[in-house]
């Protein structure tokens, strides 16, 4: 059991390593959409201080979001996917693998970035160290309950949009969660509570979402 | 007696045609019973004034935009574990009606939102689950409208359905801690003055008139759907030669 989910996450994170541009197109797309919005507003550092954590975790959504829609078509469209739900593994660590191989490539390089854009947001150190717990915890639940959006659009025609309508709305504990824990610490009544919801979140996500998505993909395949 | 015989499509289709009727002129009684009281019968508002008798719209059209939704999850729970594909018709009929019912829900609460707070809108909790729902009606029905393959729909679709019932609790629980810590409680929907009898009467009504109407709409839907999908079958095609 764990050898295939190990497998499932060397093979994809293999084939990311050998396809650099994909990577590389998210990660530069959360830098633009953040980089806007004081375009948008302003540059006052108090407005753009007070708006930052919430600009970051939408920026961070829709990055993860549009690396989603191909988190099974790639492997779909060569036939290869198939293969791999009929094999005698269990789909929901096939899905597991992927939902995990998708926060490794495109969650964790948000961490680092973060930090960067919570400067030019004018967020004071304690802050920014929020931002980042609050992203550790929150980006797994992108990747799980995408996977179920993925699932579910798989080879239809406008699947990427169709995607964004569906798992958006299923996004907003998340966000209030994880933004809130930061304006928690900016306004001083502290992140704690906020960063244990969002804790829970993610627990209830790793153990409902893979189950649901492997149903979708069987479904999607049928 | 046994209620499996009218899980068949074949026959709910003429259960069905019997029932419409019944539902719908019990949904047209109940309105008119429910707007008279509403209009004349319940005294007007001492802070409220005339305004606030768009609530006999507008808490049936609320209660029913959610109870609409656990409806349609619970026919797609039953759907996928017993593969069942009335259940899934079910589902699919219900849904415009409950997303009809949310924006008339989040309508009228803006109606009575301006004259009462000031403000056609307010990020309260309620407000903004209620418009989080209307998301979740929108993806489910634009999911099934992408997907041609009937069986496919059915089962995406319905699982789309449970995955948000089983958000929706936290949504809403979220969007009111969010709330409550962002701005202070300008606004309480919680501590109502206590309602007159009639008022209460009215709305009551009003609330089965729009259970009735639900019925009454998603059989007439269901009775579409089941001749398309049996379209193939000698009784629907009998049924389709008739009119």
């Amino acid at each position: 059991m764990h050898r295939f989910l190990l497998a499932v996450l060397r093979r994809d994170l293999t084939l990311a390593a050998r396809r650099r541009g994909d990577w590389l197109i998210a990660q530069f797309f959360f830098v633009m959409v953040a980089s806007l919005f004081p375009l948008g507003v302003g540059p006052e550092p108090e407005m753009l201080a007070r708006i930052g954590p919430g600009v970051l975790w939408v920026a961070a959504t829709l990055a993860s979001l549009l690396s989603l829609s191909r988190l099974f078509a790639d492997d779909h469209q060569d036939g290869s996917l198939e293969h791999m739900v009929l094999s005698p593994e269990p789909t929901v660590l096939l899905v597991l693998g992927k939902a995990l191989a998708h926060w490794l490539i495109y969650g964790i390089p948000l961490l680092a970035i973060a930090p960067v854009l919570g400067i030019q947001f004018n967020l004071p150190a304690d802050a920014i160290l929020t931002l980042e717990i609050s992203l550790l915890l929150g980006t797994p639940i992108l990747s799980l309950l995408g996977s179920v959006g993925a699932a579910l659009t798989l080879g239809l025609r406008g699947g990427g949009v169709l995607l964004t309508l569906l798992i958006l709305p299923l996004y907003v504990p998340a966000l209030i969660f994880g933004a809130g824990a930061v304006d928690g610490v900016m306004s001083g009544t502290g992140a704690e509570a906020h960063l244990s919801l969002l804790g829970a979140f993610m627990v209830l996500s790793l153990i409902i979402a893979p189950w649901i998505a492997a149903s979708a993909l069987r479904v999607s395949l049928e | 007696m046994n209620l499996y015989h009218f899980a068949s499509p074949s026959t709910f289709y003429h259960l069905a045609g019997k029932l419409i009727p019944w539902f719908a002129w019990g949904a047209g009684i109940l309105t008119l019973w429910g707007l008279y009281i509403g209009f004349f019968q319940a005294p007007t508002d001492f802070q409220q004034s005339e305004a606030y008798r768009i609530i006999f719209i507008h808490v049936p059209a609320a209660w029913m935009s959610m109870f609409i939704y656990l409806v349609m999850a619970f026919w797609g729970a039953i759907g996928l574990a017993f593969n069942t594909r009335l259940s899934f018709m079910m589902a699919r009929a219900l849904a415009p009606t409950g997303a009809m019912f949310t924006f008339v829900a989040l309508w009228t609460g803006a109606w009575w939102g301006k004259p009462m707070w000031g403000a056609w809108w307010v990020w309260d909790a309620r407000l903004t689950s209620e418009l989080i729902l209307l998301f979740l009606y929108v993806g489910i029905i634009a999911l099934w409208a992408a997907i041609d393959d009937i069986k496919r729909g059915d089962r995406a679709g319905s699982l789309l359905t449970l995955i948000g019932a089983i958000n929706v609790p936290i949504i809403y629980f979220s969007v009111k801690w969010w709330n409550t810590l962002h701005q202070g409680a300008s606004v309480s929907l919680t501590k109502a003055p206590s309602m007159a009898a009639i008022m209460l009467q009215g709305m009551l009504v009003m609330a089965f008139a729009a259970w009735f109407y639900t019925i009454a709409v998603a059989l007439v839907r269901v009775r579409r759907i089941i001749l398309e999908r049996e379209r193939h079958t000698d009784w629907a095609k009998a049924i389709l030669a008739e009119d």
